[in-house]
């Protein structure tokens, strides 16, 4: 069955909506109801640029199900130029790649797929910057 | 009329050399490189797929045509690889575009010319009026059986333009579409590799199709090859492209920019449309440039095209395909493209 969840994430997961506080500036991704950072409540929706830099990482090699054709395969957090800092697979390249401040491109990708007869969930994953 | 006013290409980072397919199937490289003149080939990830390159084909036009995503009224993708047999892949992008709601959208197919077929409706809804803007998109990850010919050059990569009235990067002069019954190539439905014609793929149908709609369109137009400055032909391998072209009276001068199939691969529905945009990347002012797609079964649409003042203003928006094809690769192994392409049988 297709995930509810995964329905409801589409702005964020296809156009990286994050949500800025009009009251401090401060960025999250996803968008939160309240800020984490002064307790304002109702963020606006802020499209976050489709690149950023790495900012920590690891190596996946025992993998979920669905991805364990991919492993082994990087994760990181990737901070964008807004202040956003998102999880994130990093993909087109090998482990030993990934360092600290990688600058990289967020390209839209296929995450997963839902069995054999399921949806295709997509999103984004860093890439090295070309 | 109406023109493009944005285009964009994506081709993925991974390839596959001739050389190593050959060894795979005890095949002559030498043979290889000579007769079909491909060194390499493009190679979808193991994550990406018709919808993601369209999206990101589709983001680098709407970057270079400056318009907000949400005027763009008709999309349409062409491709033989689409990721979902029911449920339209435009559906995903027009929402990872930021299109919204309020856009007509459909998926074609027709082997190797959806691509331009894509182009040539979303061009007919600007001229007509129904929409501001609307997006065509050429795209494939193309599969080759095993140990088939098709395996050295089915490869993945699109391109996305965006046709409007005003601020033209690209007058379209004129377009003209050929087509008729031919056996060339085909895939039942439930079948997972196409199949083809062996010999009936050249002289009846590539080469018939590709020279008579270029004739016609030059005809129409009253243009001869020498006043173009750049030509395009649906690139199956690197030889039938540069031999119908010549066919045609057009030499290789005005074909090397488009003809990227000797390291892109043929990426089906999106392989003139990338070659176009190649010729995007770097076409000055007033030049003339001539398309003509090829799909078995078969069909050959042509487009005559003008750039205009702002297409060097506005390519530095987005990569160039260049920039993609020379750029950062990343080679595989036999094995490792059989993984990527789902040539093995796993268990679930
Ligand atoms: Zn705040």
């Amino acid at each position: 069955m297709p995930s509810p969840r995964y329905w409801r994430e589409i702005p964020a997961r296809y156009r990286l909506e994050g949500g800025r506080c009009p009251a401090c500036g401060k960025v999250t991704y996803p968008t939160r109801r309240v800020c984490p950072e002064c307790r304002h409540e109702g963020m606006e929706a802020i499209a976050l640029s489709r690149h950023g830099r790495v900012v920590t990482f690891t190596t996946i090699h025992v993998a979920p199900t669905e991805f364990q054709m991919e492993a082994p395969y990087p994760m990181a957090v990737v901070e964008t130029p807004e202040g956003a800092r998102l999880m994130v697979q990093v993909a087109d390249c090998a482990p030993d790649d990934v360092k600290l401040g990688l600058e990289v491109a967020l390209e839209f990708r296929r995450i997963q797929r839902e069995g054999r007869s399921g949806i295709l969930c997509y999103g984004h994953k860093a890439v090295p910057a070309r | 009329m109406a023109g493009i006013v944005g285009y964009g290409a994506f081709i993925p980072r991974n390839r596959i050399k001739s050389e190593e397919i050959a060894r795979q199937w005890g095949k002559d490289p030498a043979a290889i490189k000579r007769g079909l003149m491909l060194q390499e080939k493009s190679v979808p990830g193991i994550d990406e797929d018709t919808i993601t390159i369209s999206v990101e084909a589709g983001r680098a036009a709407i970057e270079r045509a400056g318009i907000d995503p949400q005027l763009i009224g008709a999309l349409y993708i062409g491709s033989e690889s689409h990721p979902y047999a029911v449920k339209p892949s435009g559906t995903v992008v027009a929402e990872a575009l930021g299109i919204g709601t309020d856009v007509h959208v459909a998926d074609f197919e027709f082997a190797c010319k959806a691509g331009t077929e894509a182009m040539f409706v979303a061009l007919s809804i600007v001229e007509s009026g129904r929409a501001k803007f609307a997006m065509g998109i050429g795209a494939d990850t193309s599969q080759g059986a095993p140990n088939d010919a098709l395996e050295f050059s089915a490869s993945a990569g699109g391109a996305a333009y965006v046709f409007g009235k005003d601020h033209l990067l690209v007058d379209v002069v004129d377009t003209y579409s050929f087509t008729s019954d031919t056996p060339d190539f085909w895939r039942r439905e439930g079948e997972f590799y196409p199949r083809h014609g062996g010999r009936f793929t050249g002289e009846p149908a590539y080469f018939r199709h590709v020279t008579s709609a270029t004739r016609a369109i030059l005809e129409r137009t009253g243009l001869k090859p020498a006043d173009f400055r750049y030509a395009v032909f649906h690139m199956p391998n690197g030889k039938f492209p540069l031999a119908a072209g010549k066919e045609l009276g057009f030499k290789k001068e005005q074909m090397e920019t488009g003809w990227i199939v000797n390291t892109m691969g043929n990426t089906y529905s999106g392989s003139s449309p990338t070659g176009l945009a190649a010729v995007l990347d770097v076409a000055a002012p007033d030049d003339l440039i001539l398309i003509t797609s090829f799909g078995s079964g078969a069909a050959s649409d042509s487009f005559v095209l003008r750039a205009t003042e702002l297409l060097p203003q506005r390519r530095d928006r987005a990569p160039t395909v260049r920039s993609m094809l020379d750029g950062p690769r990343r080679y595989l192994t036999y094995g490792e493209y059989a993984k990527y392409r789902e040539k093995i049988i796993v268990n679930d």
